[in-house]
């Protein structure tokens, strides 16, 4: 075979099908940015256009001025951030002594923890929002911040576990005999390395708590509202207008993929680490 | 490690079992009591044990037999089509090119969107009077006029289906990628040697050393799609008719338009026995192929 024959082959056995792919996975957030640049009245025309003939930032002032969208971006970061160092100070000890320690029960309660996303999200709601009623914390960020650590659990133990897994022991046990606690080992020696594996884990957190619905259209009404339930009462509302939708999809998930990026790399290794290894 | 106090390990997981058995086990106790007992809120009055009836109810209500069907349909395409794709995409993405940690990158975007976001974005591009997918499908020929996907009891499953199918790939095709780069090299070279071609070396070396990463990301994924449902409430809110019912659907439904926490929590149930017995099977077979 010559080069450029094997080099146009490549071109249709590797890049073409790639692209396609990319193509595929981009497409309904390009859409979804061209129609938020679009005016409102211009979706509703009868003439099609791919590109917006006059392209305008009108959606995404609108989001701000007309609905109280500042105010459900708010929310939703408080809820994420409080849930990300919440589920961390629960999650960090506990994967640490999975990790660490060979104890009496100890499989059982990683595959309990582990288990805990197979109940579905139903079994929990109706019990968990007369609980929340009760205790009087219905429409509060509290409700929405416990709920969502504990949803983080079994991601959280199995991807840090992994990181605390890859640290080699002797670290621990040479400052063991320089006469550490358990407690200082974990806190001195171990948590600081594995800390790169903890923010990517913590990111993680945040982002599934920023994504979250089912639990917020429930737990909160009117006091609280994060973003997600915000844009679902849009939709709900008489006549869609998805020029404001549009915009709002788009302030809502590019936070998401910005840090997204920032943590790829970790959270591939450890999601991976676990199921390779079998 | 052995620790020098035998309650160290257990102190350090006991925030965590804490909140878990608050948030979880005991909401999953009060569902499982609450499945036993007439229990409509608006009927105060006629609250109280029902032994089983809710059960027996759900066994000869056609809504629910038709959620069930919907249920395994909407299990069964998507973790193909889901398991499908992420394989082509794992097995391109393996190879050598330029722009490979991009293309990776962008990849992955569907899998980090909130469901909400993929709900309204698909809901608008399927749109029956403004939707994108309408227009290149006219201008292509394939369509004569606009159809409304999520307005047709026939389409509307397959179109949330879909869109679930775009959601989910990424995860098949990186954990599945991860799988392919721990594939020792010496094998393929050994079996160049033997002379085997790029079929076989296909089937007797990469599936085989790709089938735990397989099994387990199938598992992961068939509870996840299993239990999702905002998607669905976003995109057909069920409908239409109960065209788009699953069981997590109707039991949500039950429970927020009917105020029937009874039965809504005996749906809950059968369906989280319904999961617990395919992962016992599931894992079960899995044990029983790798002792033979």
């Amino acid at each position: 075979m010559t080069k450029s024959t094997s080099r146009v082959l490549r071109v249709f056995s590797t890049y073409l099908p790639v692209l396609l792919i990319v193509l595929f996975a981009m497409s309904p957030y390009i859409w979804t940015f061209l129609s938020s640049i679009t005016p409102e009245t211009d979706l509703y025309t009868r003439e099609f256009h791919f590109v917006p003939e006059h392209p305008t930032i009108n959606n995404y002032v609108r989001l701000f001025t007309k609905i109280h969208f500042a105010r459900n971006i708010i929310d939703s970061i408080f809820v994420a951030v409080a849930t990300a160092i919440f589920g961390l100070t629960i999650t960090v000890p506990a994967s640490y002594s999975f990790s660490r320690f060979r104890f009496r029960g100890r499989k059982m309660m990683l595959m309990q923890f582990l288990g805990i996303n197979m109940f579905p999200i139903m079994l929990l709601i109706i019990p968990l929002f007369i609980i929340m009623k009760n205790l009087h914390l219905m429409d509060t960020h509290l409700a929405l911040i416990i709920s969502y650590s504990t949803m983080a659990i079994p991601f959280s133990v199995w991807m840090l576990t992994s990181f605390f897994n890859s640290i080699p022991t002797e670290l621990d046990q040479a400052a063991m005999i320089d006469g550490c606690s358990g407690m200082q080992v974990m806190l001195r020696v171990t948590i600081p390395i594995a800390m790169p594996g903890i923010i990517s884990t913590g990111i993680y957190i945040f982002i599934t708590a920023w994504n979250e619905f089912l639990y917020a259209a429930i737990l909160t009404s009117s006091q609280v509202r994060t973003i997600p339930v915000a844009l679902q009462n849009m939709i709900g509302e008489y006549q869609i207008e998805w020029g404001l939708l549009t915009a709002g999809g788009i302030v809502s998930a590019l936070p998401v993929i910005v840090l997204f990026f920032f943590i790829q790399r970790h959270l591939i290794s450890g999601m991976t680490a676990g199921a390779v290894k079998g | 490690m052995k620790p020098r106090s035998r309650i160290f390990p257990y102190s350090l997981i006991t925030p965590a079992m804490v909140i878990t058995i608050l948030i979880i086990f005991i909401p999953m106790f009060r569902t499982l009591t609450y499945s036993l007992t007439n229990y409509i809120l608006w009927k105060p009055a006629e609250r109280g044990f029902a032994g089983l009836e809710n059960y027996r109810k759900a066994f000869t209500d056609p809504i629910f037999l038709l959620s069930l069907k919907n249920t395994v349909i909407w299990i069964v395409v998507i973790i193909t089509g889901q398991f499908l794709l992420g394989l082509g995409t794992a097995l391109l993405l393996n190879r050598d090119f330029i722009g490979r940690g991009v293309a990776r990158s962008l990849i992955l975007i569907p899998w980090v969107t909130p469901s909400v976001i993929t709900a309204l974005m698909w809901r608008w591009m399927y749109d029956g009077n403004q939707g994108v997918i309408n227009e290149i499908l006219v201008r292509m020929g394939i369509l004569d006029v606009y159809f409304p996907f999520l307005a047709n009891s026939h389409t509307a499953l397959w179109a949330i289906m879909f869109a679930l199918l775009w959601q989910g790939f990424p995860f098949f095709a990186i954990m599945i990628l991860a799988g392919l780069q721990s594939i020792p090299n010496e094998l393929y070279e050994a079996s160049e040697v033997d002379g085997a071609g790029r079929r076989i070396k296909f089937f007797r070396i990469t599936l085989p050393m790709l089938k735990p990463v397989i099994l387990t990301t199938i598992l992961l994924r068939t509870i996840w799609v299993a239990n999702s449902l905002d998607i669905i409430f976003i995109m057909t809110g069920g409908g239409p008719g109960y065209s788009t019912h699953t069981l997590p659907v109707y039991s949500y439904i039950r429970a927020y338009k009917g105020f029937d926490f009874g039965y809504s929590s005996a749906i809950a149930v059968l369906l989280t026995i319904f999961l617990i017995a395919f992962v016992a099977v599931y894992i079960r077979s899995i044990l029983k192929d790798g002792e033979s």
